[in-house]
């Protein structure tokens, strides 16, 4: 890989709120190329604001700042309404964490999928329909065409977010950032849209950021891993090296998962030092 | 030892004519005394439904369920709500929004007319490691762990001998559950308490209990103990591919589409 | 060292009361009002309507005091009639010689009557109906809100009327006519908003800890629905403000020589062209009012309606 796809540098996200202002994300930088990278973080770790703040989705009053923020060598920063748009949704898009919540209740899925397909890429219905099937069929649904069909309300919890996976990725994006986008299903169901999902970006060479708050799931899902603390990058690792973790915090949260070979009574409490966040 | 939770061939249905679901069917479990029992599920498996239906919440169409030696009555009376409390897995769903923690707290001690509300409350909070500045919060000034500390305290302070807990900790972050986690250790081993333990994650489960049921489609796979499972002995497909799910992602298995 | 020793420094009112460690009930309910009114005080139209409206009652209290005349003898018929607004009569006289803004001070009190007995009636029979229906469900909702439909079913102004009608004409039965026809919105909102909270974990929590039916409507379901219900009483004031004009206007509210707005305006009718102010003085009374209740129902919608709110 020459240029890397997406580069941040120093990304700031703050909130200026009558009460007074509050930081997120305060000075998160990595580069991301065509691979796997998780962002772990306890909940107010600034981990999803991180990922929205790529996308451009901070809600107001957020202030996103960064030394450098590009995609693709684009300046997300500087780019017009009209290209971010244009970006979003075609070549970068975003699975949230649950699908009941992010697919229009209205619609079928079919319909919905057309529509995002052809706000990117100029294409006749049939055309549309067609891609549209066979993205669903690529999500390892057994009856796309009835799927399609279906409204959200009418699938399960496994099936929307497969659906909502075939939906973003309709549009070849080359960036997927998907936030927790299985902490919303059963165990077994999540094994299968990882899978999937796990296929798709090893086929497309995309780049995908996984944000979760679940250290073992993402170290054995992604190449590279952020631990994020107080909106601060404690550590950067390789997933393979996550063993040899010099971080204190990195340490507290593989040790506090009780494990099924037997873990230790009481459960190692995850030490949390303000000063790190400083 | 005599059994504290006795369930025989337990029947839940939902709905009637074509919606007709069973969502607990011909489900039989024996929770011995001061034991922490687990029951193991995905959604849909009725795991749920079998605490709902001890605790009087859902219907029973069939079976029989006696709690410490005596069949359950139903309604169920007062008596039965001090001995046996749940705590459920939303903490953010759980707690009146309107109402300070104390409100929370001294609601159960004014229905059950106890008096020395003030020491109760205090001792309460003291137990989950809540100090007293905590009394007079609202839901909303507390975090995710806080809240299911609250609602901790507020099943242990009618002092009841069974505690039915319906993952209490999967709305929680995983470092915020080894806090809980400890916490339901130290309580059972203080107040000499009966669990039952509700959740997806059999990490968790073989972490605080030593027998388990592990339950699929309102019907029980398997009935088998923490020792067996790390061991590797077990009976049924489904539970080895739920032990595999817990481990994190395997990537082994895509060769064979 | 010195630091340590001196007196702790008191707390001022405002850190007292946004302390998030409170020390009783009463400072962490105290807190909770203070945060509401300053998000309420945040909004400028909100504090519009609430001058309006806290000005209305205080207009009501201080009547005597404020009105230059009497508010029912009139003056000279031969002098002082239908005058225009001057320096003795502020807002003019009505064909009666009576001063107008005299009658508009003391027709604040019927207003505020109006819309005080209507709320007390109507408010509380609605959220009962309506708690009750969605919390028991089953039979006693189907009947309960059956009842409901059926006075929801009729035009408001023209069930009034009937009842009005019926019970013969005056200010008392005007306020029994409106609250009748006014609790079932209030029954409908009260019902839907028990409808999700019932399923609740924190309601299914007091069930566990053995409390009555009776004591979970009363205490756990009732405060949540309040805030909505308060709010649409609120905007609903306007439109009762405006009803009871109407029966006024119409001769079935308030009987002269009271000085009821819609009556006032009822009586200027006549003088509309020559005299405008007759109709008119009235007409902007009732117009202030209504909009200072519109806009006092929005803002209390921003500050209690936890859906309204971001």
């Amino acid at each position: 890989m020459s240029a890397p796809l997406l580069e941040v540098d120093n990304l700031r996200v703050s909130f200026h709120l009558r009460t007074g202002t509050v930081e997120a994300v305060r000075g998160v930088s990595f580069a991301l190329g065509r691979e796997r990278l998780g962002i772990v973080g306890e909940s107010g770790s600034g981990k999803s604001q991180t990922g929205r703040a790529i996308l451009g989705l901070t809600p107001p009053p957020g202030e996103v700042r960064a030394d450098r923020l590009t995609f693709d060598g684009i300046d997300l920063l500087k780019a017009s309404k009209r290209q971010l748009r244009d970006l979003r949704g075609g070549r970068m898009t975003m699975v949230m964490q649950d699908p009941k919540y992010s697919l229009n209740p209205v619609m079928t899925i079919g319909a919905q999928m057309i529509e995002a397909y052809r706000a990117h890429v100029r294409a006749g219905k049939a055309e549309a329909r067609e891609k549209t099937l066979d993205m669903l069929a690529a999500v390892k649904l057994r009856d796309p065409a009835r799927v399609f069909s279906l409204y959200p309300h009418e699938v399960s919890g496994g099936m929307g977010q497969r659906a909502m996976i075939a939906m973003m990725l309709v549009t070849d994006p080359d960036l997927l950032i998907a936030d927790e986008p299985t902490s919303a299903l059963d165990v077994t169901v999540q094994q299968e849209v990882l899978r999937i999902l796990d296929n798709l970006v090893a086929e497309r060479g995309m780049g995908l950021i996984f944000i979760s708050h679940d250290l073992r799931l993402v170290s054995s899902f992604c190449d590279r891993v952020l631990v994020m603390y107080g909106g601060k990058v404690m550590e950067e690792l390789a997933a393979g090296d996550l063993d040899a973790a010099r971080h204190p915090y990195t340490r507290g949260l593989m040790n506090c998962l009780p494990a099924l070979e037997g873990s230790s009574h009481p459960l190692p409490v995850l030490e949390r030092d303000p000063a790190w966040a400083q | 030892m005599t059994a504290m939770i006795e369930i025989e061939k337990l029947t839940v249905v939902f709905g009637s004519g074509s919606l007709r679901v069973a969502a607990v069917d011909d489900f039989t479990m024996r929770v011995d005394r001061g034991e922490s029992f687990g029951l193991v599920g995905e959604s849909g498996s009725g795991k749920s439904t079998v605490l709902r239906a001890v605790c009087g919440l859902a219907p029973a169409a069939g079976g029989s369920i006696a709690v410490d030696g005596k069949p359950v009555p139903t309604p169920r009376d007062r008596a039965f709500y001090s001995t046996v409390q749940m705590v459920f897995q939303d903490p953010y769903g759980s707690l009146h929004p309107r109402q300070t923690v104390d409100q929370i707290l001294s609601e159960p001690l004014s229905i059950h007319r106890l008096g020395d509300q003030d020491r109760r409350i205090a001792a309460a909070l003291g137990d989950v490691g809540l100090g007293p500045s905590f009394r007079f919060r609202y839901p909303h000034q507390l975090s995710g762990g806080q809240r299911q500390r609250v609602a901790i305290a507020r099943a242990l302070i009618l002092e009841p001998k069974v505690l039915l807990l319906d993952e209490p900790t999967s709305a929680l972050d995983a470092s915020v559950q080894a806090e809980i986690l400890n916490l339901l250790e130290r309580l059972r081993a203080e107040h000499g308490l009966t669990y039952v333990l509700v959740s997806h994650d059999l990490a968790v489960v073989t972490h605080l209990c030593g027998r388990l049921i592990v339950m699929r489609n309102g019907k029980a796979v398997e009935e088998t103990d923490a020792p067996r499972l790390r061991a590797g002995e077990t009976a049924s497909p489904y539970t080895r591919e739920l032990m595999q799910a817990t481990r994190g992602f395997t990537r082994a298995s895509q060769t064979t589409e | 060292m010195a630091e340590t020793h001196s007196p702790a420094r008191r707390p001022t009112w405002r850190e007292w009361l946004t302390d998030t460690e409170p020390a009783s009930r009463g400072q962490a309910r105290l807190g909770r009002a203070y945060l509401a009114w300053r998000s309420f005080t945040g909004n400028p139209l909100a504090m519009v309507g609430l001058f309006i409206v806290v000005g209305l009652v205080l207009v009501a209290i201080f009547a005597d005091v404020l009105a230059t005349h009497s508010p029912i003898a009139g003056g000279d018929l031969r002098t002082e009639r239908l005058k225009p607004p001057s320096a003795e009569f502020w807002l003019g006289t009505d064909h009666q010689a009576r001063d107008i803004y005299s009658r508009l001070v003391h027709g604040s009190r019927l207003t505020l009557m109006v819309v005080m007995l209507v709320a007390v009636i109507a408010m509380p029979v609605g959220l009962i109906v309506g708690t009750v229906a969605g919390y028991v469900g089953g039979w006693v909702d189907a009947v309960l809100m059956r009842v409901t439909d059926i006075f929801l079913a009729f035009p408001r102004l023209i069930l009034a009327l009937a009842f009005v009608a019926a019970l013969g004409p005056g200010i008392e039965n005007a306020i029994i006519a409106i609250a009748i026809t006014s609790w079932p919105p209030y029954a409908r909102i009260a019902r839907a908003e028990t409808l999700t909270i019932r399923k609740s974990d924190f309601i299914a929590a007091v069930r566990l800890q053995g409390a009555s039916t009776a004591r979970i409507i009363a205490r756990h379901v009732m405060p949540l629905c309040m805030s909505s219900v308060i709010v649409r009483v609120t905007l609903d004031m306007a439109g009762i403000i405006l009803i009871a004009a109407g029966l006024g206007f119409l001769g079935l509210g308030a009987q002269p020589p009271s000085p009821e707005w819609g009556a006032m305006i009822a009586a200027g009718r006549q003088h509309i062209i020559d005299f405008w102010w007759v109709a008119t003085m009235p007409g902007i009374a009732i117009f202030i009012v209504s909009l200072g209740f519109n806009l006092l129902g929005d803002g209390l919608r921003d500050v209690l309606d936890p859906k309204a709110a971001k």
